[in-house]
C-alpha cells in the first residue's frame, strides 16, 4: 500500500468536506478498496472512512424501501422486509462473496466495487482501467470471465456485483450527496459502459457520496436470482440472472431480466422483456427471450461460452420465476 | 503470440520490437506520491478483553497489528485479500476478515481472536469438537475456521438466511449440513478437512 | 498394557495447539527488532535485466536494504547435480538473466512490512526481452526423454504393442490433457532468519528439514552445521515446500548483511511463480482388449512441461506399469522445456495426473465393451508386477473394488449414460481404481527417558498436517509400554537426527520404523537395568532389499456421484466413497483425514483447479485464490473413506503403507467417469468447468438440428 492519511468523520457533512482533500477517497467496508490498495491498483492519498456514518438503517419509504449506504450486505439480505418483498435482492446478496465479507461490505461499497479482471489486479500488466492508455491485456488474453455485451476495445471487464444485478431488475435508484446537493440516479444509468474511458466505472462525480439506495414498491410476480459459477460458493458469477415474471392465466403479463457477469454493468435485457409482455407462457417464449437477451453479444474466445450460457440461464430463470408465482 | 515485447507494443506506444527494452515497476501502477511517508497514528485496540495502545503506520491492517504488534499469531495470513478466510476474527461478535480491516478503523470495537475463544486448559466447545473430529490437518486455516464457525452459529441463531436457505422468509434457521457448508465457504482448507470440519461444527452446535 | 496404541483413532497430540492458535508456524516466529523483506519479481518471461534502478526504493521511508543481482552477496551457482534436488544451492538475485515471469529480481527490506511493501513497488527494472516459449502444445516439437527419472526409466516396453492393439476386439485411443496446478498450501512460505556470529538460525516452512538445511548452507557456502533450521509446524506442503525458495535464502542473506533478524514472506500471488507447480501434461492412452475384457495392450505416453532452467519430469505413466495385466505394453515420458517457473512434485506426482488419463481410458473401454467398469478392472488383475516380473508385497485392489461397489450401491448405476435425471439435474455414477507407489527411506530417531519415565522423541521429521507427531507418539508409547501421555515428540529441527522428511508418502513408514527401532534399543538398555533417568538411544532404520524383490504399492477404489445442471453445465459432487488398501493403518483418524483430503484434491483436479498461462507473457494469469479455484465447503458433500485391514511386512516392521498421496490417485477419474455417466459426453481436457460441460451438452443438440 502507498502511504495515506486517514480520518473518520462523524456525519455526512463532514465526510463531504473531507473528500475535497487531494487524492481523497471514501472508505466503506473496505473489502475491495483495501484489497486493491494492496496491489497498488488504487492509491488514495487520503481515506475518508464513511463506514460508521449514521446511514445503516433500512426504512419504509414511498411503498418501497430506503436502504442506507452503510447497511452491510448481511443486514440487507437478512432484513425481513427485503426477504419478504424483494427476495431477488436478498438471494443475490447471499450469493455474493462469503459470510465474512458480507458482514463487512456495505450497500454503497458493493455498487462501487471494481472489476475482478485478472489483469486489472496485476500491476505488471497493461490495463486501461488501472492506467488509462496502457492497453487492454484481456482483449487478446485469457478472457474467460470477461464481457460479451457492451464491451469496447479499450476494456472487456465485467462488473462483479450480484447485488447490483438485483437492483437493476428492481429499478432501484441511488441517492447521492455532494457539497452542492443531493440527486437520485437510476440504477440503469449509474454504472457506465467502458467505451473509451474504462477507468470510470460509474457516473458519480468527484466528491459525491452514496447515501442510500431506494427500492420502489416490489414488482408483482415471481422473483428469481440464478448465479452460474465454477464453484458452488465464494465465487464470482460466470453469468447471473435476476428475473421477475408476472403471469395472468396462461399469459405473461410482464417480465424483467437483468444479467450479471456479461457486461461492464448490470445488463437489463429490455428487448427480451418487451417480447415477453403479453406472450403466451411457454418454454419457447422463454427460450426466445433468452436468445433476445444476448442479441449482439460478442465473444472474445475464452468467453464465447457465456453467450449460450446466458441465453439458457435467462430462459431457465424466467421459467422458474413464472412457476414460482403460480405455485 | 508468444513474444512478450510484441504484445506490449500497445502499452509502450509504438514499435517496441523483439528485443526492445521494456520497463516495469511503477510504470503500470498508479504513481505514488513522491517520497511521502505515512506518519504513524495512535490506535487503541481492544482485543480479547484487553486494551492496547499502539502507534502504527496507518497502513497496518488489523491482521498485521494482531500478529506483528500484539504477538497474537493465531490469526493467520493466508492470502491478505479476503480470498481464503484464514484471518477471520470476531469484531463485536461478527466474523470478518481481519486482512481487509485497517487497524485504525477498529478502535472502540471488541475484537476476539482464536486466543480469546479458549485456552488449551479451557477449550471453547467448537475447539473441542475440532479436536475430536479431526477438523484440520496442517492447522493453518483452523483458527479462522473456528472463529468463522463461532460467528456463523451466532448468525444462524439470529435467523440470518443463506444462499441455500429454502424458505427465505422463515424466521428460524435450521442448523443443517447444507447450511453449514454454504455458510463456511469463506474459509478455504487446502488440506480439505471439510467433512470433518462440518461434522465438528454440527456436533458443537448440538452441544451449545 | 497396550499393544493397542498403534492402530487406535487417537486425537492428534498437537490438536489443542492447533485449535487455540498456539502452534507456531514459521511466519509466527518472533525476534528482537526484526526487519521485513519483500520480494520484487520479474515482469517478463525470458530475457535479461538491462538496468535496475533502486534509488527511489532505497530512499523510501524505513528502507534499510535493497538487494538486486548487482549487489547481492556471492552464492554458490545453481547446478542440476546431486542425488537430492532439494538440497542443491538455490542462489537468489545471482544474475541478470530472467528464466521465467515472476522470478525474484530484488529484495526490499524495511523496518516495517508496510514500508517494505510500498518501497518494493518503487524498484524500476528494465529488461531486454526475448521471445519465450510458453505453450506446451507448441513446444512439443522440442520434447526430449528426461535425463533422469525419480523412479524407474523414462520408457518401458514389453511384448509387441502393435500386435496387442491389433489383437483386441475393442480399442481405445484417447488423449487427455491436464493443466498446470499450484500447491497453494494455506500457509505461504515464510522465513525468519538471524545470525549469531557465523551461526544462522532460520525458521522456515520446509517439508524436508535436512534437505533445506543443506540447500541453504550450500547456497551460502557455509557448513551445514552452521545452519539451524526450524520447521515445527508447516501449514500445508503437498510438495510445494520440498524445496526452499527465495524467502529463505534472501532472509538469510539480508539478516547477515544487516546484522538483524529479517523476515520474508511470499505473497499468495508470488507463490504461483516463486515456488514450484505441477506440470501440465498431454497424455495419450491406447488400450485394446478382447471381447471378454482381457487387455491385450496398454500404452501410456506422457508429455509434460519442464522449466528450461531446471528439468523435472511428471512421471504420469510409471504406475501404469504395475496397474493391469497385459502382455503388450508401452510407457514413455517426454519433457518439453518451456520458459516457465520450475515444475516439481505435487501431491502424488505422476500418479495423480496419470490416473486421470488411464482410469478414464479404462472407463471408456468398459463402455465400449459393455462390461461393468468394476468388473473390467477385476478381470485384468495381475498375479505379479507385469513389467518388473516380481511379486507384489500386498495388493488388495480387488477387495477395494468389491467392497466399494457394495457399500456405494454401484449396482444402481445407470447402464446407459445420460438417462438418470433429478429435476433439472443429470445424475451420474462413476468409479476408478487407485494405485500409489509405496516408498521408504532411511531415517534416524533419538529417544530418551527421564527419571519419571517420560519419553522424548527427537527427529528432524516434519508434520505438515499428516499426523506425524501423533503416530510417532503412538509407536513410542506402544514399544515402550507407556501411556501416550508420557511421550513428547519433538520435530522439525535440523539438529535432530536425520529423516527423509515429509514427501512421497514415505514419512510414516520411514520414520515410525526409526522410532520403533530407537525405542527397542532404549528398552534394551532399561531392561538391562539402566535408567529410567538419563538413558537414551538413537537408531537408524533402513529399507532392505524388499523394495527390489517386491513390487510395493498402496491401492484404492473410488466411487463418485455427480449431478450436472442441464442448463448451465455446472458439475456438483453429490457423494463419494473411497476404499483403500494401505497396509496397517497406524491411526485411522488421521489416516482417514489424509485420504479424504486426497480424494477432495482429486475432485478438485477434475472440476476446479487450473493455473492458466498467458502465452504472450509466460505468466500465470489467475494467480490468487479468487482466480485459482480450489473447492470450498459448499463443493464438498459427504465424502467417506474406508480402510481395509492389512499388514504389509515387506514395507516396514509396522506393516503400514503410505496414505498421504493415495487418496488423490484415481479420485478425479472417478468424478470424470461419473460426469460421462451423467451426460453421455466424454470430456478429456481437465478440469471440467461449466464452459466445457456446456459445450458437451450442447453438442448433441447441434447434431440433432442438422
Amino acid at each position: 500500500m502507498q502511504p495515506f492519511t486517514y480520518e473518520r468523520p462523524a456525519d455526512v457533512a463532514a465526510a463531504l468536506a473531507a473528500i475535497g482533500k487531494p487524492g481523497a477517497k471514501f472508505l466503506g467496508g473496505g473489502t475491495n478498496l483495501l484489497d486493491l490498495m494492496k496491489v497498488d491498483a488504487e492509491t488514495p492519498q487520503h481515506l475518508v472512512d464513511v463506514s460508521r456514518l449514521p446511514l445503516a438503517q433500512i426504512s419504509d419509504e414511498e411503498g418501497g424501501l430506503r436502504i442506507g449506504a452503510t447497511v452491510t450486505n448481511s443486514d440487507l439480505a437478512g432484513d425481513p422486509r427485503v426477504r419478504e418483498r424483494y427476495p431477488v435482492l436478498s438471494r443475490a446478496v447471499l450469493n455474493g462473496a462469503s459470510g465474512q465479507l458480507r458482514n463487512q461490505a456495505t450497500t454503497g461499497g458493493n455498487l462501487l466495487q471494481r472489476t475482478r479482471c485478472y489483469y486489472f489486479y496485476d500491476p505488471s500488466m497493461p490495463c486501461n482501467k488501472r492506467v488509462p492508455g496502457s492497453g487492454c491485456s484481456a482483449l487478446k488474453g485469457y478472457n474467460r470471465i470477461h464481457a460479451v455485451l457492451g464491451a469496447s476495445d479499450a476494456c472487456i471487464a465485467v462488473h462483479p456485483s450480484d447485488m447490483a444485478v438485483a437492483l437493476a431488475v428492481l429499478d432501484a435508484e441511488v441517492e447521492v450527496q455532494s457539497a452542492s446537493g443531493q440527486r437520485r440516479i437510476k440504477i440503469a444509468d449509474f454504472h457506465r459502459l467502458p467505451e473509451a474511458a474504462p477507468e470510470k466505472d460509474t457516473i458519480l462525480g468527484n466528491g459525491e457520496l452514496i447515501t442510500a439506495v431506494i427500492l420502489p414498491p416490489a414488482p408483482p410476480g415471481g422473483q428469481i436470482y440464478r448465479k452460474v459459477r465454477d464453484r458452488a460458493s465464494y465465487d464470482f458469477a460466470l453469468v447471473s440472472v435476476a428475473a421477475v415474471v408476472e403471469t395472468e392465466g396462461d399469459r405473461i403479463r410482464s417480465a424483467r431480466i437483468a444479467m450479471g457477469g456479461v457486461a461492464h454493468k448490470p445488463w437489463r435485457a429490455f428487448e427480451a422483456e418487451r417480447r415477453l409482455a403479453g406472450a403466451v407462457l411457454s418454454d419457447d417464449a422463454f427460450a426466445a427471450a433468452g436468445e433476445a437477451a444476448v442479441k449482439g453479444a460478442v465473444g472474445r474466445g475464452h468467453n464465447d461460452f457465456k453467450i449460450p450460457l446466458a441465453a439458457r440461464t435467462v430462459a431457465r430463470a424466467l421459467t422458474d420465476a413464472a412457476a414460482q408465482k403460480k405455485a | 503470440m508468444r513474444n512478450t515485447s510484441v504484445t506490449r507494443r500497445g502499452l509502450f506506444g509504438g514499435g517496441a520490437a523483439l528485443g526492445a527494452t521494456l520497463q516495469s515497476g511503477s510504470a503500470l501502477a498508479q504513481s505514488p506520491p513522491p517520497g511521502a511517508g505515512a506518519p504513524p497514528v495512535d490506535v487503541s485496540l481492544k482485543v480479547n478483553g484487553a486494551q492496547h495502545e499502539l502507534r502504527l503506520d496507518p497502513r497496518t491492517t488489523l491482521l498485521d497489528a494482531l500478529r506483528e504488534h500484539l504477538a497474537l499469531t493465531g490469526t493467520k495470513k493466508g492470502c491478505d485479500h479476503g480470498q481464503c478466510g484464514a484471518c477471520t476474527v470476531l469484531i463485536d461478535g461478527i466474523r470478518k476478515n481481519s486482512c481487509l480491516n485497517l487497524a485504525l478503523s477498529c478502535d472502540d470495537l471488541e475484537i476476539t481472536t482464536i486466543e480469546g475463544l479458549g485456552r488449551e486448559e479451557a477449550l471453547h466447545p467448537v475447539q473441542t469438537a475440532f479436536v475430536e473430529h479431526d477438523g484440520f490437518q496442517c492447522g493453518f486455516c483452523t483458527p479462522g475456521q473456528i472463529c468463522s464457525a463461532v460467528g456463523m452459529l451466532a448468525e444462524l441463531k439470529r435467523g440470518l438466511p443463506s444462499a441455500v436457505t429454502p424458505e427465505l422468509a422463515a424466521a428460524a434457521m435450521e442448523v443443517a449440513e447444507t447450511e453449514v457448508r454454504e455458510r463456511m465457504s469463506g474459509n478455504i482448507c487446502r488440506c480439505a478437512a471439510y467433512p470433518n470440519i462440518v461434522a465438528a461444527i454440527l456436533d458443537a452446535a448440538g452441544k451449545a | 498394557m497396550p499393544d493397542t496404541i498403534i492402530g487406535q483413532p487417537i486425537d492428534r497430540i498437537d490438536g489443542k495447539a492447533k485449535v487455540t492458535g498456539a502452534a507456531r508456524y514459521s511466519g509466527d516466529r518472533r525476534a528482537e527488532h526484526p526487519a521485513f523483506g519483500v520480494i520484487v519479481t520479474s515482469t517478463i518471461g525470458r530475457g535479461t535485466i538491462t538496468k535496475i534502478d533502486i534509488k527511489a526504493a532505497e530512499q523510501a521511508p524505513g528502507v534499510v536494504l535493497v538487494m538486486s543481482h548487482e549487489n547481492a552477496p556471492a552464492q554458490a551457482p545453481f547446478k542440476q547435480e546431486g542425488e537430492d534436488r532439494h538440497a542443491r544451492p538455490k542462489p537468489q538475485l545471482a544474475e541478470a538473466r530472467i528464466h521465467y515471469h515472476g522470478e525474484p529480481v530484488a529484495l526490499v527490506v524495511a523496518d516495517t512490512f508496510e514500508q517494505a511493501t510500498a518501497a518494493a513497488r518503487l524498484v524500476e527494472v528494465s529488461y531486454q526481452a526475448e521471445a519465450g516459449l510458453y505453450e506446451l502444445r507448441e513446444g512439443r516439437r522440442l520434447a526430449y526423454p528426461p535425463s533422469k527419472m525419480p523412479n524407474g526409466k523414462a520408457d518401458s516396453k514389453v511384448g509387441d504393442l502393435e500386435r496387442g492393439l491389433a489383437e483386441g476386439a475393442a480399442r481405445i485411443d484417447a488423449t487427455y490433457t491436464t493443466p498446470y496446478q499450484s500447491h497453494n498450501p494455506m500457509e505461504p512460505p515464510a522465513s525468519l532468519a538471524f545470525w549469531s556470529g557465523d551461526q544462522l538460525t532460520i525458521y522456515c516452512s520446509a517439508q524436508l528439514v535436512d534437505s533445506a538445511q543443506k540447500s541453504i548452507a550450500a547456497t551460502l557456502n557455509i557448513p551445514a552445521d552452521n545452519v539451524e533450521l526450524v520447521s515445527e509446524f508447516v501449514g500445508g506442503g503437498f510438495g510445494g515446500k520440498l524445496s526452499i525458495y527465495g524467502d529463505a535464502i534472501l532472509a538469510a542473506l539480508a539478516a547477515r548483511q544487516l546484522k538483524r533478524p529479517v523476515k520474508v514472506t511470499l505473497t499468495r500471488q508470488q507463490m504461483f511463480s516463486v515456488t514450484t507447480h505441477r506440470a501440465s501434461t498431454i497424455q495419450r492412452v491406447r488400450l485394446a482388449a478382447s471381447r471378454d475384457g482381457t487387455l491385450t495392450a496398454i500404452a501410456h505416453e506422457v508429455v509434460s512441461q519442464s522449466a528450461r532452467m531446471d528439468e523435472y519430469v511428471e512421471t504420469a505413466a510409471v504406475s501404469t506399469r504395475a496397474m493391469y495385466a497385459a502382455p503388450n505394453r508401452l510407457t514413455t515420458h517426454r519433457v518439453v522445456p518451456l520458459d516457465l517457473p520450475v515444475a516439481d512434485s505435487m501431491r502424488a506426482p505422476g500418479d495423480a495426473v496419470g490416473q486421470l488419463a488411464l482410469e478414464q481410458a479404462m472407463d471408456e473401454l468398459a463402455y465400449k465393451l459393455d462390461i461393468d467398469p468394476v468388473e473390467l478392472r477385476i478381470r485384468n488383475e495381475p498375479t505379479q508386477d507385469p513389467e518388473k516380473g516380481v511379486p507384489f508385497s500386498t495388493r488388495a485392489l480387488v477387495a477395494c473394488l468389491q467392497t466399494g461397489a457394495e457399500k456405494f450401491g454401484w449396482e444402481q448405476r445407470p447402464r446407459v449414460p445420460g438417462t438418470l435425471k433429478d429435476g433439472q439435474w443429470l445424475v451420474g455414477l462413476g468409479m476408478a481404481a487407485a494405485i500409489r507407489v509405496n516408498l521408504r527411506r532411511p531415517a534416524a530417531a533419538k529417544v530418551r527417558m527421564d527419571e519419571d519415565r517420560r519419553v522424548t522423541v527427537e527427529m528432524d521429521m516434519t508434520d505438515i498436517g499428516t499426523g506425524s507427531y501423533t503416530i510417532f507418539a503412538q509407536v513410542a508409547a506402544e514399544t515402550l509400554d507407556l501411556p501416550i501421555e508420557s511421550v513428547t515428540v519433538k520435530l522439525g529441527h535440523s539438529s535432530y537426527p536425520d529423516t527423509p522428511g515429509s514427501g512421497g508418502s514415505f514419512g510414516a513408514a520411514s520414520c515410525c520404523s526409526a522410532v520403533q527401532q530407537a525405542c527397542l534399543e532404549l528398552r534394551k538398555k532399561v531392561d538391562a537395568g539402566r535408567g529410567p533417568g538419563n538413558v537414551q538411544a538413537e537408531a537408524t532404520s533402513e529399507p532392505g532389499d524388499a523394495f527390489k524383490k517386491f513390487s510395493q504399492h498402496s491401492y484404492g477404489a473410488h466411487f463418485a456421484e455427480v449431478a450436472i445442471d442441464s442448463t448451465t453445465g455446472e458439475v456438483r459432487l453429490r457423494r463419494m466413497l473411497g476404499v483403500f488398501d494401505a497396509g496397517r493403518i497406524l491411526n485411522p483418524k488421521t489416516a482417514r483425514s489424509q485420504l479424504i483430503g486426497g480424494m477432495i484434491w482429486g475432485v478438485s483436479s477434475a472440476l476446479h483447479e487450473q493455473a492458466v498461462v498467458d502465452p504472450r507473457y509466460g505468466s500465470f494469469v489467475n494467480h490468487d485464490l479468487a482466480g485459482y479455484h480450489v473447492p470450498v465447503h459448499a463443493d464438498i458433500p459427504a465424502v467417506e473413506a474406508i480402510m481395509l485391514a492389512g499388514f504389509d511386512d515387506k514395507s516396514n516392521p509396522l506393516g503400514s503403507k503410505g496414505v498421504g498421496e493415495l487418496g488423490i490417485c484415481g479420485a478425479g477419474a472417478a468424478v470424470a467417469n461419473a460426469v460421462y455417466n451423467a451426460c453421455g459426453v466424454r470430456v478429456r481436457d481437465y478440469p471440467f468447468t461449466p464452459d466445457k460441460i456446456l459445450s458437451s451438452i450442447l453438442r448433441p443438440n447441434v447434431a440433432q438440428r442438422r
